[in-house]
């Protein structure tokens, strides 16, 4: 059925396209949807990704920056030399698929167990924190007169929405008002230069290849504020997934991934990533709560939304080692 | 008095049947849900097996950290009050060490794979 309404949209922008083929749904929340489908083409088929809301649900999440800025950052990204998807349409309301765009689909592994597993990716693995330092770098340098709208975080407003969201369950964990404590303490004001983040910098959101770093994906979370966010959420153990002594995802350096931002012309300040990297585990050690109580209150009475809610205590973990180490 | 057998040995039992008899059987998503099953399964049967020594230790703990009674809640609740104001930090005797306890009874019992939570037991 989506693939009559696809065939529509596409013949109306992609010159030569007869239809589409293969659609499938690679995820879809309440709110939220990806299909991956082939535009049919007499040049060979075009390999796409719908990202849409469907009809009836336009209003994002609050701290969603919306689809159609996604789209405009995914192109600035784009122009600039990001490793990106190129943006192939945005979706109108003629086209009768919601609201969203249309991306190229590129080939190749978000999973991290397999990124950081398999022998294919044995070559790109060390290559892997370097290049991601020089894609942060280039995020952080998109001309501000270009950004979209959007949400501007700093440390104390996100250290307050943190606080209200754990406040909210009710549930006593000393560990996280240990942290909520520290990052009070240690919060470093406002950055020298309010760049754009793109917030959600990690496993999952990376297509990687043999190669190395193919794309970066889902601007969801974008923003503007201190650009030190991103470096510190990439460092956050919970995305090593095992490789605890690769701080970079599970594969690579604190000391790559600077090294490749600041070769790209940017500086860091180290102090402000383990900031952010303390955040970061707190706000995931928080999410995982979160996940719990939708469980508990429903409709998504899922096993799988439960399970996540006994993994916050692999963040209590991570936030002791980062700010209570034991004597080795 | 409940009977035999206890809360624990069925769980274990039912654990055992469906990753040894029903997940060879299973693909797919399916199979994905059936892990996490499996996998709710062993933590509460660690849960039943752990719990009732930790909560004793904890609440000890808790008792002489904080010099006042209550239950584990309740003295869970003071002690997050008294570090969101400053009250009590690492610096206060006691504190470093009952967070590090708890945290690792914690994941004994949540996630006891876990590589941060391996890799400090191995200290002790």
């Amino acid at each position: 059925m989506i693939e009559a309404e696809l065939t529509r949209c596409v013949v109306a922008w992609c010159p030569g396209a007869t239809g589409v083929t293969a659609a499938a749904k690679l995820s879809g929340g309440a709110s939220q949807e990806t299909w991956s489908f082939d535009i049919v083409h007499p040049d060979g088929d075009i390999g796409a990704i719908l990202r849409r809301a469907p009809k009836g649900y336009g209003a994002a999440p609050s701290r969603a920056a919306g689809l159609d800025n996604e789209a405009v950052l995914m192109r600035l990204a784009f122009e600039a030399g990001v490793p990106s998807p190129r943006v192939l349409h945005v979706l109108q309301p003629e086209d009768d698929l919601g609201t969203g765009f249309i991306m190229a689909r590129i080939a190749g592994e978000t999973i991290a167990r397999k990124i950081l597993r398999d022998a294919q990716y044995v070559a790109a693995r060390p290559l892997l924190a370097r290049q991601l330092g020089a894609i942060a770098a280039g995020i952080h340098g998109l001309p501000r007169d270009k950004w979209p709208a959007l949400r501007e975080m700093t440390a104390t407003r996100e250290l307050a929405e943190i606080e209200r969201e754990y406040r909210s369950f009710n549930w006593p964990r000393p560990v996280f008002d240990l942290a909520l404590r520290w990052l009070r303490d240690h919060d470093p004001g406002p950055p020298e230069a309010v760049t754009l983040v793109h917030g959600d910098f990690r496993h999952g959101n990376l297509i990687i290849g043999p190669d190395g770093v193919r794309a970066v994906l889902d601007w969801e979370l974008a923003h503007t504020g201190d650009p030190m966010e991103d470096l510190g959420w990439i460092c956050v153990n919970s995305w090593r997934f095992g490789e605890i002594d690769k701080p970079v995802g599970g594969f690579g350096t604190r000391e790559d991934l600077f090294a490749g931002y600041e070769a790209a012309g940017r500086k860091v300040d180290p102090a402000r990533v383990m900031f952010w990297e303390v955040m970061g585990t707190l706000r995931w050690g928080v999410m995982c709560c979160g996940m719990m109580q939708r469980f508990r209150l429903g409709p998504d009475h899922s096993m799988e939304r439960a399970m996540i809610g006994r993994r916050a205590s692999e963040t209590e973990i991570d936030l002791l080692r980062l700010l209570a180490p034991r004597e080795p | 008095m409940q009977d035999e057998p206890t809360p624990s040995e069925l769980t274990r039992a039912v654990a055992d049947f469906l990753r040894n008899d029903i997940a060879p059987l299973i693909s797919g998503h399916n199979a994905f849900k059936l892990r996490v099953a499996i996998n709710a399964l062993d933590l509460v049967t660690r849960q039943l097996t752990l719990e009732r020594e930790g909560d004793a230790a904890e609440t000890a703990r808790l008792a002489a950290l904080l010099g006042c009674e209550g239950s584990l809640l309740e003295l869970n609740q003071v002690l997050a009050e008294r570090l969101a104001s400053g009250d009590v930090d690492l610096q206060t005797p006691g504190l470093s060490e009952h967070l590090w306890q708890t945290t690792m009874d914690k994941l004994a019992v949540d996630q006891p794979n876990y590589a941060a939570y391996k890799r400090e037991m191995g200290r002790t």
